[in-house]
């Protein structure tokens, strides 16, 4: 995620003349990466509104969509790379999505079963009479 | 030893250049990584930590959805437009910060305040928009003690948009240090880790937006 100038050394810091061609590639990718999380978002909003998609569908299409932009994001603004210098990052982020996943998935599949198998309330106190 | 080396800065100058073959390059080789490297992977562990935190808050709304208490549900309340706007306020925040770090890189002082005064703006009108959102809707008797759906919606939502204010604060002190100190390494790690915390709380937006509103009006 870090960037161009992360593999200076300390002493180097001060010394990042002469290189503005590759701030302009810069300028590209945050252009880019502007460009297309817009077209994500614009068309996200679209598969809110429209009745073209199958009804069911919409929300999985919308996390699709998402995702996409999530990774939009992570490539062109925080500089994500598969670069060996990136390595440690991205082993991080694997986790932490492990970790999400489970905190996610996981309370929604119990929390679904436990609403599906536990008796309606009333009922429940019917039978303590 | 400094055979191979001197190959690869030939074969590869960009990566390797001036810098000689005592940089860690994440294959165990190479002298001790930068601090800039290391601060950022410091930050960008605590980010992760906060996205698990944010994962939980994700969890208990999806739980408490449907949770409404014969109060409102989620596609009678969200207004699209606002939700639009906010978005494309936070994205263009995102996307000044990115300015910010290459005038920064230029070492630009004048072009660095101005980006990062334009990422604040942004950002303050996001929170505008969302307070004036959390007002309305608890003007209208829906606030966070109407229903679990609605105390889940606060929590997430009201989370970010904690986070946003702090992030603004941030900012200003930002802009002081570099107005009044310069572009001092330490200063620039500093501002490496905003840029880093600001661009992912955009990335969080766009989960929010995506998964609490879109897929709210639709459910």
């Amino acid at each position: 995620m870090t960037h161009r100038h992360d593999d200076e050394l300390e002493y180097e810091d001060d010394d990042r003349g002469g290189a503005s061609d590759e701030h302009m590639a810069h300028l590209g990718t945050y252009a880019l990466g502007l460009t297309l999380a817009t077209g994500l978002t614009i068309a996200s909003f679209w598969v809110a509104k429209t009745h073209v998609i199958y009804d069911p569908g919409i929300p999985m299409a919308l996390a699709t969509l998402a995702v996409a932009q999530m990774g939009i994001h992570l490539v062109f603004f925080l500089h994500l790379t598969t670069a060996p210098d990136n390595t440690n990052n991205i082993l991080a982020l694997a986790f932490g999505l492990l970790i999400v996943g489970l905190v996610i998935f996981g309370s929604v599949w119990i929390m679904a079963h436990l609403n599906h198998n536990l008796m309606p309330m009333q009922q429940l106190m019917q039978m303590q009479r | 030893m400094s055979n191979p080396a001197a190959t690869i800065t030939i074969a590869d100058p960009f990566r390797l250049g001036h810098r000689g073959p005592n940089i860690a390059r994440g294959h165990g080789g190479g002298g001790p990584a930068t601090k800039r490297v290391i601060v950022g992977y410091g930050f960008w562990l605590f980010l992760l930590s906060d996205i698990v935190i944010f994962a939980c808050l994700f969890a208990a709304y999806a739980v408490l959805a449907d949770a409404t208490a014969g109060g409102p549900k989620a596609k009678d309340i969200f207004e699209l437009d606002r939700v639009a706007w906010e978005t494309a306020c936070l994205l263009a925040s995102s996307f000044f910060c990115g300015m910010a770090n290459i005038a920064v890189a230029k070492r630009n002082q004048l072009l660095t305040q101005l980006a990062l005064l334009a990422t604040g703006l942004t950002g303050l009108a996001f929170i505008l928009l969302e307070s004036a959102e959390f007002a309305a809707l608890h003007g209208q008797g829906y606030g966070p003690t109407r229903s679990a759906f609605l105390t889940g919606f606060f929590t997430l939502v009201g989370c970010h948009g904690v986070h946003v204010s702090a992030g603004l604060l941030w900012l200003g002190t930002m802009m002081a240090q570099f107005f009044a100190k310069g572009f001092r390494p330490d200063i620039g790690r500093r501002f490496l880790c905003f840029s880093m915390f600001w661009h992912f709380l955009d990335v969080v937006w766009v989960a929010i937006f995506s998964l609490v509103y879109l897929v709210g009006t639709r459910l």
